[in-house]
C-alpha cells in the first residue's frame, strides 16, 4: 500500500488550518507566532511533496522549502525580538490588552 | 532512495502532525504548546526523510527543534513575570473556527480536483549531493539573497531588543 501526492497535500491543507486557526484565535502573541510557523511547516510540505512527485531531479520545490525555512527563521526571529520590545514597554504580551489606538 | 512511501510511516507521522498541532492549540500552557510545536516540527522532519529530502530534514530538526524552539521557550520566560502566567484561558473562538474550516473546504476541493494528484511517485531521486551541486550553481545567487535576509534579521533583532535608551 503507497501513498501518492493526495494525502501530502491534504496533510498539509490540515496543519495550514489549524495553524490559521491558532494564528486568528490566539490572545498570546507568542503563541501567535507559533501557530504561524505551524503554517510555514505547511507549505513546505507541499512543496517538497510536489518537488518530490512532479520534479524530483531538478528539486526545485526542495529548493524552495530551504528559502522558505530561512525567511521563515528571520520572521521567527524578527517577530520574537518585536515582543520582547513590545514586553520592555507596556509589561504585556496579551493582544487584547495592546489597544492604545482603539479609538 | 526509495521509490514509494508505505501507508504505515506515512500514517504514523501524519498522526503526529495532526495530533501534535491540535495538542497545541488545546494546551492551555503556553511552555506545554511549545513542546508540543518541537514535537509537531520533528513529525515534519520525518515526512521530509520519506519524500527523499534528506538535507532539509537536518536543517528542519536544527533550525526549528533546535533554534526556534529554544527561540520560543525563552521568550516565553523572558515575558512571564511568575509561573502561573503560564497557564492561560483556552482562547477558543467560533469565527476563527469557522475561517479556518472555509479555508479547509476550499484546499479540500482544489486538491480534489488537482488532475495530478493521482500521479505515482518517480523511481529515481537525487540526494544530498546533487542537491549541494545545484545549490552553489543555478541557486547561488537566491543562497547569497538569503544570507543577506538572515545577517538583516539577525542585526534587526539586536537593534530591537537590545539598550534602553532608545
Amino acid at each position: 500500500m503507497t501513498v501518492g501526492l493526495g494525502p501530502f497535500l491534504a496533510l498539509a491543507a490540515v496543519l495550514f488550518c489549524i495553524g490559521l486557526y491558532g494564528a486568528l484565535s490566539k490572545k498570546s502573541a507568542v503563541m501567535v507566532l507559533m501557530s504561524l510557523e505551524l503554517m510555514t511547516n505547511a507549505v513546505n510540505i507541499n512543496l517538497v511533496a510536489l518537488s518530490r512527485f512532479r520534479d524530483p531531479v531538478g528539486m526545485t520545490g526542495q529548493f524552495f522549502a530551504a528559502f522558505v525555512m530561512v525567511v521563515a527563521a528571520a520572521e521567527i526571529g524578527l517577530g520574537l525580538a518585536l515582543v520582547l520590545a513590545l514586553y520592555r514597554r507596556t509589561r504585556t504580551i496579551e493582544l487584547d490588552r495592546l489597544d492604545r489606538l482603539k479609538g | 532512495m526509495p521509490d514509494h512511501v508505505s501507508i504505515v510511516p506515512f500514517a504514523v507521522l501524519t498522526g503526529a502532525v495532526v495530533l501534535g498541532a491540535v495538542a497545541m492549540m488545546l494546551s492551555r500552557n503556553v511552555v506545554h504548546a511549545a513542546f508540543w510545536l518541537l514535537e509537531v516540527m520533528m513529525a515534519v522532519a520525518g515526512l521530509f526523510m520519506l519524500l527523499s529530502a534528506g538535507f532539509l530534514a537536518l536543517v528542519q530538526v536544527m533550525v526549528y527543534a533546535g533554534a526556534v524552539s529554544v527561540l520560543m521557550l525563552f521568550t516565553v520566560m523572558l515575558t512571564l513575570r511568575r509561573r502561573e502566567d503560564a497557564e492561560r484561558p483556552l482562547d477558543l473562538s467560533a469565527a476563527s473556527f469557522g475561517l479556518a474550516f472555509a479555508f479547509g473546504l476550499a484546499a479540500a476541493t482544489a486538491i480534489g480536483s488537482l488532475p495530478g494528484a493521482r500521479v505515482r511517485m518517480p523511481a529515481h531521486a537525487p540526494g544530498v549531493a546533487e542537491f549541494g551541486a545545484l545549490l552553489f550553481s543555478r541557486w547561488a545567487l537566491p543562497l547569497e539573497i538569503a544570507s543577506v535576509v538572515l545577517l538583516i534579521a539577525l542585526v534587526g533583532a539586536v537593534w530591537w531588543t537590545g539598550g534602553e535608551d532608545r
